[in-house]
């Protein structure tokens, strides 16, 4: 067992734990925090994306105990309080998503991708939210959304 | 009988947000897995590494001797099942003997459950099943299709056949038309093995509750059909099992039936009668069920004027050994189009793979590839445009069954998607059209998919603060089904949406089928509106008991239903709430339990289809062959559109399925072991948001005031079906190339 301190969503978990469960599983089964979606554990479905000290990450190709000390953002942090984030809210005007089981994923990816300011375009936004798989086919939405979000106004 | 009238700001056929959005974004809505259960344990599955043979021994000494690890299940120390193979069906299980995991020591397939390992952590789980070594003798197997087509005969015939008929028998004389006819075009379709991959991993956690009690939370998109299996299999009452599935990650037909995950853990459950959890990984997700390869025959021919003079479709799959699932393909053009020649056959090839499964359209998207690019090569023989084709051989019939369809919009279709698209800018001959450095080509086809209506109980009720519950066991996979039923339940009694309180997904709740075939509209929500009708109607028979109620002299058509009340029709100041006429009823609830069914007397009559027309533009590099759907316009017919912002979703998602299935999806197999090679979601490639480009959708005006009370046919599968031939047909279109396979690789194109 090894003690790691996580910073999730602003709170402080000291943990013991083997140091082959991965930051996913440390996040799902072990901080009950099951927002965060497994969807391959393989790194191949971006269904368990995260903010990890400002930078969107695949939590599942993470062990918990590389992120010690770490501050982490999950879909469960995304929000202030009862005020959804502006991509959540924009996310439920365009329909992007249907079964809602990438969402967490694509939304911290969003949120992740925008802060990181190499997307201008439409296409770069498609091509940089890429890693992030929806079977429902729900793309059309999913990219609207966020151009709404980060043009800031009526993209439709 | 005169009907009482409803009356209020109506919500059906407005684009309302999917109504449990915010718990979906906020990471809230919680899916099989997600329950927090005290003192979990565990389960993670072991699978056969052969494909056909028997396991001979198990040692699982090193498994067992690992810290935390409790038990290892496998047919060596499994739990007493049921006897008989008939308690192991489903409600979708086709002909055959259903597989029973852990049966016996024979491995039917590759990747076939063999053991449970059950322990304290996942992590430890997962490492003991790697310690466990399996003794096999192995025999020799068939798995591949293109290899033993000569062994194909036709299904056995089952409780499934009658949604899926066998092809109909032949019509006038197909040889001699074929033979004789003016135009003619010959050719063979192939398609590989898909997997549905709903991002979602299948998984279960089942709560043992002692005294042979069960909850079980479940993937699944049929919480009844999942809690009769476990009922029967492990002799359990009905009544002490209970399926939950409040949230699925995606089905697209793989969660219709139990799969072994379900079953795997229910036993660990009983036998150690502790709480546990089994997961599929992403590879064990390849082990189940999939859409099954296909070859395809196609024999068409016209006269001069390019009117079809005769049809023959012939189509061989692939089943298991041990269940013959069929899904129909060889009969749809004739549903489609009217020629007095045709012969259609279909026969299936067992293998040693596990049972196909239906597949978001099953039968219809890997048929109407074939008929809609082979109609294509008919257009360009007869030089007549694509479009212009369709409606030379276009009828309001349907020519397979001799009757009129309920409704058909389909002309609509093709035209205004033609127009939206703008066809009329397309250059006829093959790789005339550029873009710089890409060739650019247009394409279309047809799409048609069933209406189907299952039987649906629901239950109703109007409660003490006037609001309204009900209840069926319907789940909601991410078709808007929560939504939709809200919509529906709020408009036939009047209330406000956010006062209607629809709870589904729970096998304890009144009847449904699986959400399956584009049919949970019409199923539950016709039954709907048949408890809405019975609840309005014991809401004023109560109300008229009020004393100097003001409706006691009133004919039931002469109040309204609006905003929670029952109000008079020509005065709506006159009016009681349905709190005051539950206050009225001592404060007891006023409920009714109504089936709503298809009227089959009625609709034998007629034939129910929804159909669509879908346009699109793809560019080709003329270096490398790498092909974009540069952007795609799909019309659709599927009568009253309860919720457009719901149903375009429905759309848009099945039109990437059709870009998946042209351009990206497949299984290999490695026929050398019997065993799928590329099973994950790196190697089995799906469109990323990179792929999808510009897509438009339709809904054509379609008023079917005889399919049932709703008007409604469904959407989740219809906007997949004309997508890949549309591809298929534009790649020809820029290149000249006709690839008859699917998917079509840029390497084919060079």
């Amino acid at each position: 067992m090894t003690k790691t301190t996580l910073t999730v969503n602003q709170q402080r978990y000291e943990l013991n734990l083997l140091p082959w469960v991965s930051l996913l599983d440390a996040l799902r089964e072990h901080l009950k925090l099951t927002g965060t979606k497994k969807g391959c554990d393989h790194g191949q479905c971006g269904a368990c994306t995260i903010i990890c000290d400002g930078k969107r990450i695949i939590s599942c190709l993470t062990l918990a105990v590389m992120k010690n000390d770490s501050e982490i953002t999950t879909i469960e942090g995304i929000a202030g309080g009862e005020s959804l984030h502006p991509i959540q809210q924009a996310f439920i005007d365009h329909d992007a998503f249907q079964c809602g089981y990438c969402t967490p994923g694509q939304i911290c990816s969003a949120v992740g991708m925008l802060q990181e300011g190499h997307a201008h375009t439409r296409e770069e936004v498609q091509e940089l939210m890429s890693g992030n798989l929806c079977r429902c086919g729900a793309n059309i939405g999913i990219i609207d959304a966020i151009m709404q979000v980060k043009d800031g106004g009526n993209h439709e | 009988m005169k009907h009482t009238e409803i009356d209020t700001n109506k919500t059906v056929g407005k684009p309302i947000s999917r109504l449990e959005g915010k718990l979906k974004v906020t990471g809230t809505a919680k899916y099989a897995a997600e329950y927090d259960v005290h003192n979990l344990l565990y389960g993670y599955v072991v699978n056969s590494t052969i494909t056909k043979g028997k396991i001979l021994s198990i040692d699982l000494s090193k498994a067992l001797a690992l810290p935390g690890v409790i038990e290892v299940l496998s047919h060596e120390n499994r739990t007493k099942l049921a006897w008989f193979d008939l308690q192991y069906t489903d409600m979708d299980a086709p002909p055959g003997t259903v597989f029973k995991p852990f049966y016996d020591e024979n491995i039917l397939y590759n990747g076939q459950p063999i053991a449970l390992v059950v322990a304290e952590s996942f992590e430890m789980a997962r490492y003991a099943a790697t310690q466990i070594t399996f003794d096999y003798s192995e025999e020799p197997f068939q798995t591949c299709l293109d290899h033993h087509l000569d062994s194909s005969r036709v299904a056995k015939k089952g409780f499934a056949t009658a949604l899926k008929p066998p092809p109909p028998p032949p019509t006038g004389d197909f040889e001699k038309a074929y033979q004789n006819a003016a135009v003619k075009v010959e050719t063979e379709y192939r398609h590989g093995t898909e997997h549905h991959n709903p991002i979602e991993l299948f998984a279960t956690t089942t709560i043992y509750q002692g005294d042979g009690k069960l909850t079980i939370y479940d993937k699944t998109q049929g919480t009844i059909n999942n809690q009769l299996y476990v009922a029967n299999i492990f002799g359990l009452k009905y009544k002490n099992v209970q399926v939950l599935a409040p949230f699925v990650g995606g089905g697209f037909g793989s969660g219709l039936r139990p799969q072994y995950q379900l079953f795997l853990c229910v036993m660990a459950a009983l036998h150690l009668k502790r709480n546990v959890r089994v997961v599929l990984d992403r590879k064990q997700m390849f082990s189940f069920t999939h859409r099954p390869p296909t070859v395809q025959n196609l024999r068409f021919a016209t006269d001069t004027d390019g009117k079809l003079m005769a049809m023959n479709h012939s189509s061989k799959s692939e089943t298991s050994s041990f269940e013959d699932y069929f899904e129909p393909i060889a009969s749809w053009s004739h549903r489609l189009y009217p020629a007095p020649n045709t012969l259609f056959e279909q026969e299936l090839v067992p293998l040693d793979v596990y049972t196909p499964m239906d597949m978001r359209a099953p039968g219809g998207s890997t048929a109407l590839h074939a008929i809609e690019c082979t109609m294509d090569e008919l257009a360009y023989k007869l030089d007549i445009d694509p479009l212009e084709f369709r409606l030379i051989n276009y009828t309001e019939m349907d020519p397979s069954a001799e009757k009129p369809y309920t409704s058909k919009a389909l002309k609509a279709c093709y035209l205004e998607a033609a127009e939206k698209f703008g066809w009329e800018k397309r250059t006829p001959k093959p790789r005339s059209m550029e873009r710089g450095n890409k060739l650019v080509g247009y394409g279309m086809a047809t799409g048609i998919w069933d209406a189907f209506q299952f039987p649906s109980r629901v239950e109703a009720m109007i409660t003490a603060d006037g609001k309204m519950i009900l209840n069926n066991a319907v789940t909601d996979i991410g078709t808007g089904t929560f939504t939709v039923m809200t919509q529906i339940a709020a408009d036939e009694l009047g209330l406000p949406m956010e006062d209607v309180d629809f709870r589904y997904g729970d096998s304890k709740k009144p009847f449904s089928m699986f959400q399956g075939g584009s049919a949970m509209t019409s199923s539950t929500g016709v039954a709907i509106v048949v408890a809405a009708k019975e609840l309005r109607k014991k809401l004023l028979k109560k109300a008229r008991e009020i004393t100097d109620s003001p409706f006691k002299k009133v004919e039931d058509n002469e109040v309204t239903f609006k905003n929670g009340t029952i109000a008079l029709k020509h005065d709506p100041n006159v009016a009681v709430s349905f709190k005051e006429i539950i206050a009225f009823n001592k404060g007891k609830t006023i409920k009714t339990t109504n089936m709503g069914k298809p009227h089959m007397l009625k609709l034998k009559k007629y034939s129910m289809a929804t159909h669509s027309a879908s346009f699109v533009e793809v560019e080709v590099d003329k270096d490398l062959g790498t092909v974009t759907v540069t952007r795609a316009v799909t019309a659709v017919a599927a009568g009253k559109i309860i919720n457009p912002k719901t149903a375009k979703s429905q759309i848009y998602g099945s039109m990437v399925w059709g870009i998946s299935k042209a351009l990206h999806e497949e299984t290999i197999m490695d026929e050398k072991l019997g065993k799928y090679i590329n099973a994950n979601l790196g190697e089995y490639h799906i469109p990323v948001h990179a792929d999808i480009r510009q897509l438009d959708v339709i809904f054509a005006e379609e008023n079917d005031e005889l399919i049932n009370e709703l008007g409604v046919k469904g959407v989740g599968e219809i906007g997949l079906v004309g997508m890949p031939a549309a591809i298929s047909n534009a790649i020809y279109h820029a290149t000249g190339k006709r690839i008859n396979k699917l998917p079509i690789h840029f390497d084919e194109l060079l």
